[in-house]
């Protein structure tokens, strides 16, 4: 295997991670106000992504800087060609990430009330424009040749907003919410938990007839069949219905599992459907970014590729450790004040 | 404005604002640690109250940090995308490395550590925070490496087929000199604004009369580490000079506003007139002081920046190599000045303290409320300095800012995220400053041991922090 597909390779698996991670973490904070009833409830269910968000967050900034190394081109491309939606993810990103930390500073109603709003918000938009943008990505967007040599996107920010993207959006948000739900269910107890089984099991239904419309249309919309591919998006549909199985039987763990397995494949599949490319052009494959014409050199792939293989291993363990040490389930009745922050007097 | 001058402003500032926060996160991190380890070695309560005081400032400033970062990541892709290209191959590596390496200890560590106090036994509850606070010290470093590789290029070849620069040797890259100063000056300057933001805090919380008994310790902890590293910070920002006057003969130049090349320079403290090479009104000089800070020699030769513009006109073509001149100069003195200011309050402080005595003043305590943003101000200086200094570079030689421009994004795109993101930026000050301050006025509260014998916690008992 060349350096190339290494770590084309890689970068899928960072994005799975990434997808599989913060995207519980994007169905638990949509979520937020629909399994809540009261300031308790609210404070439990953020309590179960306080310590490990920014965890997941970071398999983002490595996908990203993996891409700037190992594949400029694409890297360059990319993110000033999807400019706007990306700036907008980078917003929500920003106000989510402030709004958990700042969120129980202290007690003040409206104080809450507005970081809460913010947090529904901010893990709405991102969950829907990465699905906008992979959809994108595979369908292919108008990509020529610029004076300068290099490979540029021209179309606008209304030339990503095309039906098949937009149900690609669709798609991934409903996943993240069914996901996020598996999560809650796992994670917590009493009403919540129920509620959460509730929720998983209708958006679960939903998120399947929009994966597998989308699905369909992803494999028929390839100039022929592509055999890895069709297999992941067959997989996908198994587990995400054996998820939606597991947690209609009150089997919390076997359906977060295979929800994430579900999504795994997905993305690995979108993955597959593109390579060796990683940007098709819509205006002829003599302007796609492919792994070849893409990437870094060789001796940067080599160098990159001892720091991932030395390092990914080690922060799986930690972080895998991170989710053993909070493994126990969060109920309401386990936050003593519910009504005060952190920085109230009252407050021990 | 064009684009370019836009993604220039947005660079600028955002930059700017992260490295607000980075510097606190990385001094106070370690002053935290440092404070939880007394506890766990003796075992007294005051030292866990400063813990818990101070970490919660430390949160509060790091949740700004993290966020803040998220932009500079994508930053380079979304506005300087030709300047990616061009790069890619070699300043992509560090950055990767950062996040593989730093960003996953320190957002994973720190977890730990925050919802930790009832899950973790004692020693691995502290070990979180130690392992964090390495997180933030490593992000330094290859950050700081990728930023030197702009400042001074090095272990690369350039493809001219491909019209971009390609790596020959990674460790050239992470353990050249100018990385090496660049880490030794910037970790000393934030342990210097960490300290200072520990002893200014302390300050107001002595001025309130609240916990004597710990806030005494942390102002005297910090107005000590504030002298300490403020040598260091000195010592390497004279090595660091020295590198500079070497790789980047025109920085030195601009920073002195030496416009002819002169034997035994003089160092400028202070000039009241144009800095555009004729005559100032008033000023006053060291003699031959700039020759000994750059060179090590009071007789040495500082190149002027008429001859070095001339020298670089037959080098790279026509063109204009001449930095922002007074930004420069003002820029360098006000580096060094806001950090001399801290150090000498420092200073006074610690001699208002000798035996047993607290600060007093009808001024001075309440003035010792700005410290914390003088070596923030240094900071940003410094930054100001090196970066605009080096321009018309993007990398220095090699590709000039203005080719490293997106081709794709419009000036209406740009002009657009640089308000918004200037908007959103100043919404989270406020905020921030205000949750400071609040946390200031609640001050350390009573706490009790605690301890955990095995990980994961015991019974489900009430959770000791929760969102
Ligand atoms: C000398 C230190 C230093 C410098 C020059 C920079 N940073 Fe930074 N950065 C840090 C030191 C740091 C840190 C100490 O590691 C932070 C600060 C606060 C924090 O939470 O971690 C951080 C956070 C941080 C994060 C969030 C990490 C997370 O989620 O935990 C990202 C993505 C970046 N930075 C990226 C950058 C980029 C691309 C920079 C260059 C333009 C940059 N930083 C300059
Ligand atoms: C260590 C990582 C850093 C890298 C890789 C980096 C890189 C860059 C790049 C690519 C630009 C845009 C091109 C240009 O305008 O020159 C720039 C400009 C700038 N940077 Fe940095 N920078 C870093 C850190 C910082 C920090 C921490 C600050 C300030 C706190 C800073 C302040 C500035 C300023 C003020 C400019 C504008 C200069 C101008 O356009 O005139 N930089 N830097
Ligand atoms: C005490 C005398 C000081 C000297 C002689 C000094 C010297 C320098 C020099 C020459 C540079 C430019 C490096 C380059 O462009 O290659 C620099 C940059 C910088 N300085 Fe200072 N400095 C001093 C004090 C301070 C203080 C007090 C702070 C902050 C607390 C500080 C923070 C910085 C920062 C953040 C940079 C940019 C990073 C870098 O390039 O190293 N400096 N300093």
């Amino acid at each position: 295997m060349s350096f190339q597909s290494v770590w084309f390779l890689l970068i899928a698996v960072l994005w799975v991670g990434y997808f599989i991670l913060e995207g519980f973490d994007f169905g638990v904070g949509m979520l937020l106000p629909f399994v809540s009833r009261n300031a308790a409830d609210r404070r439990a269910v953020l309590t179960t992504l306080g310590p490990v968000w920014d965890g997941n967050e970071v398999w983002l900034l490595v996908a990203g800087g993996a891409t700037f190394a190992a594949f400029p081109e694409w890297y360059a491309t990319l993110f000033s060609g999807f400019y706007l939606p990306l700036f907008l993810i980078l917003v929500a990103l920003i106000v989510r990430g402030v709004a958990f930390e700042y969120r129980s500073k202290h007690g003040d109603g409206t104080w809450r009330a507005r970081w809460d709003l913010a947090i529904v918000i901010a893990s709405f938009l991102p969950a829907l424009l990465w699905g906008v943008a992979f959809a994108n990505i595979v369908r292919g967007v108008p990509l020529e040749k610029a004076a300068s040599g290099s490979i540029e996107y021209v179309g606008g920010f209304f030339n990503l907003l095309n039906p098949y993207a937009l149900l690609g959006g669709v798609v991934t948000l409903t996943v993240f919410l069914t996901h996020g739900a598996h999560f809650l269910a796992l994670k917590t107890a009493g009403e919540i938990r129920l509620r959460a089984h509730g929720l998983a099991l209708r958006l679960g239904l939903i998120a399947a007839v929009a994966a597998v419309a989308f699905l369909l249309w992803s494999n028929l919309m390839l100039p022929s069949i592509n055999t890895k591919f069709l297999v992941l998006s067959i997989a996908t549909a198994l587990f995400w219905v054996g998820g939606i199985a597991a947690n209609f039987r009150g089997r919390e763990g076997w359906a977060f599992l295979s929800s994430s397995i579900a999504i795994a494949t997905f993305v690995s599949g979108l993955f597959f459907a593109l390579y060796p490319r990683v940007m098709p052009s819509s205006r002829g494959a003599q302007f796609d970014l492919t792994i070849f014409n893409a990437s870094s050199t060789n001796y940067t792939l080599k160098v990159m590729t001892i720091v991932a293989v030395v390092m990914t291993p080690i922060v799986l363990v930690y972080q895998g450790w991170t989710y053993w040490v909070f493994r126990k389930r969060v109920s309401a009745s386990q936050i003593q004040f519910p009504e005060q922050g952190v920085l109230d007097t009252l407050h021990q | 404005m064009n684009s370019l001058d836009l993604a220039r402003w947005q660079f600028a500032i955002t930059t700017v604002y992260h490295f607000l926060f980075v510097p606190i996160t990385i001094g106070m991190g370690f002053y935290v640690a440092g404070l939880q380890t007394a506890w766990y070695r003796t075992g007294n309560l005051k030292y866990l109250r400063a813990t818990k005081c101070f970490g919660k400032l430390f949160l509060i400033n790091f949740a700004i940090g993290v966020v803040t970062g998220i932009v500079q990541e994508f930053q380079f892709g979304m506005n300087w995308s030709s300047y990616s290209r061009f790069v890619g191959d070699i300043f992509g590596a560090p950055l990767a490395m950062e996040g593989l390496l730093a960003f996953f200890l320190e957002s994973t560590f720190l977890g730990l550590w925050i919802f930790g106090w009832d899950r973790l036994p004692k020693k691995l509850h502290l070990a979180s925070i130690w392992a964090a606070a390495t997180g933030t010290l490593l992000s330094a470093y290859f950050i700081l490496a990728a930023n030197s590789w702009m400042q001074h290029p090095v272990g690369y070849i350039i493809n001219a087929q491909k019209g971009r620069a390609e790596l020959t040797n990674i460790f050239t890259v992470l353990t050249q000199k100018t990385a090496l100063a660049t880490f030794f000056h910037t970790i000393p300057a934030a342990a210097f604004t960490g300290a200072a933001f520990l002893a200014g805090v302390s300050a107001w919380l002595v001025m309130k009369k609240k916990d004597i008994e710990m806030t005494r310790g942390t102002l005297k902890l910090g107005l000590i580490a504030m002298l300490i590293s403020f040598v260091l910070v000195g010592f390497s920002g004279d090595l660091t000079a020295r590198v500079m006057t070497d790789q980047q003969p025109m920085k030195m130049a601009a920073a002195e506003a030496l416009y002819s090349t002169t034997e035994s320079a003089p160092f400028s403290l202070f000039t009241i007139g144009t800095l555009d090479g004729s005559r100032s009104v008033f000023q006053i000089d060291l003699p031959s002081m700039l020759s000994f800070l750059s060179t090590g020699n009071f007789k040495g030769v500082v190149q002027g920046v008429n001859d070095l513009q001339a020298k670089y006109e037959s080098q790279y073509g026509p063109g204009n190599y001449k930095p922002n001149i007074p930004l420069a100069y003002w820029s360098f003195r006000l580096m060094i000045g806001f950090g001399f200011l801290g150090a000498i309050f420092a200073l006074l402080a610690l001699w208002q303290m000798r035996k047993g005595g607290t600060p007093h003043g009808k001024w001075f305590l309440p003035s010792m409320l700005t410290l914390p943003f003088l070596p923030l101000l240094a900071n940003s200086f410094g930054w100001i300095f090196t970066e605009t200094a080096r321009q018309p570079w993007a990398v220095f030689g090699l590709i000039k800012t203005s080719a490293g421009v997106s081709q794709v994004v419009s000036s209406g795109a740009v002009l657009f995220t640089l308000i918004a993101f200037t908007l959103l930026y100043g919404v989270l000050a406020v905020i921030e400053v205000g949750l400071i301050f609040k946390t200031i006025q609640v001050g350390p509260r009573p706490e009790v041991d605690y301890d955990v014998d095995s990980v994961g916690g015991s019974a489900d008992r009430p959770l000791v922090m929760s969102y």
